[in-house]
């Protein structure tokens, strides 16, 4: 944390440096009086305020709620138990298997799907970096499974890839059998043999692009000449690569895990349409869904949202770590 | 080749050695290339898949191996439509129309004020708000989505499109406040102050100072808004039923159906997705600005 302020009085005083040179519209300030320079503090927060106590009150209100119930006895179902319970629902909320079970397989989706996309967003960048004919109709196709509604690349996956009879999955290995007289293709039930491996494929197939356009823009801000001169002096491509990009995309790397990160640990809609949260793939969204939504037992719902804001802002700590290095650079 | 340089006849030397050095390159240049195509299609089949399956007929659909060449026709896209019964999804596309665009305005009107104390006139420690907007994005939805629901319930705003408006309007307004910042960022301050020097009105000043360097970032930051806010699920699942649902809660309550129904589903799948692709192809060139956040550019 102090990291962090310190990187955020670095923000702010490399502005003020910068801003130090246009001199005259700031001397004034310092010259006037304290009525004066707080109404013009004012001015300047006005157009700030209603995004403000918008976010305040839409976000913040209801994590404040719900820390209020998670300590709550409440069980829609049984509206005289309702009362105060203490840290019983943290208590049981620990202990439960089930939950437990939740909380691994969200770190496990999450870990996997974003280390992947990043490698295969990494890879592709570097192809598209490159110069060949047709490089804007390949980027255009890598883009596209990334402006697939969610829920509706879910049911496609599900249906149309996935399904052991008529999947377009096991409809390719009968074919590529058939080419070689093979007429005993093997057609698995992907989804009931690897679940949650079903999921993370169609999450990475999503995500890639993400992480490649990330990637992509930051190949495209490396400072060419350095690395013309570096192959002028016979380094080889696996030493440009190890010495002068990766150091440069690292920031980038980071940027895209943190913020594939805080995306697919929210992630429902995968869950939800390809087996339900059943199998052993309900991460901590579908529970707490499942918890409030189906059980009613709003002060289990609520304490498993806590222990996944609380885990939440582990990552968030890291994440805008990294984000306030980068926006360092570009107010610099 | 650092040895020659030193010795003497650089220019020689380097076209000796540079032919057949760019001929390996060439020929690895196009292993590249092609290795680039066959991923770009690979991950492009899935999408093309749907929209082939969604011309086909329900039987040609179902078939293994799959019949790539089998007749094309509507009949998925008359059934989605309501054709064969069951309800009709004109409803909750209105809704995911009406809830997309709506939030969108509402957050362009409170981020660009914002952006503008943000940024051109910057608020004290503005740095510091910057991060409160964003670490509101870090928080899972999911953990403050049942307090939400208990006073919808209470207040009578279950179902209501209403609600959903402004959920997706402080959903999106740290991302719109970001982009729109770092749009704002680049409006050339001097030529501001130089014009307020010369008694230039503010309207004068909008439109000939900052509407050019703006006006395609408000472009893009709205386009991703209108996504994410189409996009949403879990929120739209939970606050909605029967008057109010959302293309994708409609998506989701409608396979339940017995008998063929790829052709449906990709069909569904494709109409769904479609505003989606359009704006994502419009805003391609300011994507990545708008998915980290305007840190990248």
């Amino acid at each position: 944390m102090t990291d962090e302020t310190t990187d955020r009085k670095a923000v702010a005083m490399s502005t003020t440096l910068e801003r130090a040179p246009g001199g005259p519209p700031q001397t004034p300030e310092v010259r006037s009086d304290g009525a004066l320079r707080r109404s013009s503090d004012w001015a300047r927060r006005a157009p700030l305020l209603p995004a403000l106590i918008f976010t305040i009150v839409i976000t913040q209100l209801p994590f404040v709620a719900t820390l209020v119930i998670s300590f709550m006895n409440w069980n829609a179902y049984y509206p005289d138990e309702i009362g105060f319970a203490g840290i019983d629902n943290y208590v049981s909320v620990l202990t439960d298997e089930n939950i437990r079970h939740s909380i691994i397989v969200t770190i496990e989706m999450t870990v996997v799907v974003v280390l992947v996309s990043l490698l295969l967003g990494m890879g592709i960048a570097l192809l598209l970096d490159r110069k060949f004919r047709g490089r804007g109709i390949v980027r255009t196709m890598m883009i596209t499974p990334f402006l697939i509604v969610p829920v509706a690349a879910a049911l496609v996956w599900k249906h149309a890839l996935y399904n052991p009879e008529y999947g377009l999955l096991n409809g390719a290995l009968t074919w590529l059998w058939g080419l070689f007289g093979s007429d005993n293709p093997p057609q698995p039930d992907w989804i009931t043999q690897a679940p949650l491996l079903s999921i993370e494929v169609a999450l990475i197939w999503q995500w890639t692009p993400f992480m490649m356009l990330i990637l992509l823009a930051g190949l495209q801000s490396r400072p060419l000449d350095v690395i013309e001169a570096a192959n002028l002096d016979g380094a080889s491509a696996w030493q440009i690569f190890r010495y002068m990009t990766f150091p440069h995309l690292r920031q980038y790397l980071e940027l895209g895990g943190l913020l594939g990160a805080i995306y697919i640990v929210q992630n429902f809609d995968y869950v939800f349409t390809i087996t339900s949260g059943g199998l052993g793939t309900a991460n901590l969204p579908y529970t707490i869904y499942q918890l409030f939504y189906q059980a009613h037992d709003y002060g289990r719902a609520s304490a498993t949202g806590v222990v996944v804001v609380i885990g939440t802002i582990i990552i968030a700590t890291l994440a805008l770590r990294t984000v306030s290095s980068l926006f360092r650079e570009e107010t610099r | 080749m650092s040895a020659t340089t030193d010795v003497g006849p650089v220019p020689a030397t380097r076209t000796q050695q540079g032919a057949p050095r760019r001929k390996r390159r060439e020929r690895g240049n196009f292993g590249l290339a092609l290795a680039a195509w066959v991923i770009g299609f690979l991950f492009v089949v899935p999408v093309l898949w749907m929209v082939l399956t969604s011309f086909h007929s329900e039987a040609d659909a179902a078939t293994n191996p799959p019949s790539l060449a089998a007749p094309l026709t509507l009949e998925g896209y008359r059934n989605f439509f309501g054709a064969g019964g069951g309800p009709s999804p004109w409803p909750s596309l209105a809704n995911s129309l009406t809830a997309s665009v709506l939030s969108t305005v509402l957050v362009l009107l409170l981020a660009i004020p914002a952006a503008y104390a943000l940024s051109i006139k910057p608020v004290r420690k503005w740095t510091d708000v910057m991060f409160f907007f964003l670490s509101t994005k870090m928080l899972p939805l999911v953990a403050g989505l049942l307090p939400i629901y208990l006073f919808a319930q209470v207040s009578g705003l279950l179902d209501n499109i209403w609600l959903l408006i402004v959920l997706y309007t402080s959903m999106n307004l740290p991302i719109a406040v970001w982009m729109m910042r770092s749009f704002l960022a680049e409006v050339p301050v001097e030529m501001l102050e130089a014009a307020s020097m010369d008694g230039a009105n503010l309207t004068r000043t909008l439109s000939q100072i900052v509407a050019p360097v703006v006006a395609p970032g408000i472009a893009a930051t709205s386009l991703i808004c209108f996504i994410f806010s189409w996009n949403e699920l879990l929120m739209a699942r939970t606050l909605t039923a029967t008057v109010a649902q959302t293309a994708p809660v409609y998506l989701t309550g409608f396979v339940t159906s017995q008998g063929l129904f790829l052709a449906k589903v990709c069909a569904a799948a494709f109409v769904v997705s479609l505003p989606v692709l359009i704006a994502g192809f419009a805003a391609q060139d300011k994507l990545v600005q708008g998915l980290s956040l305007g840190a990248v550019k």
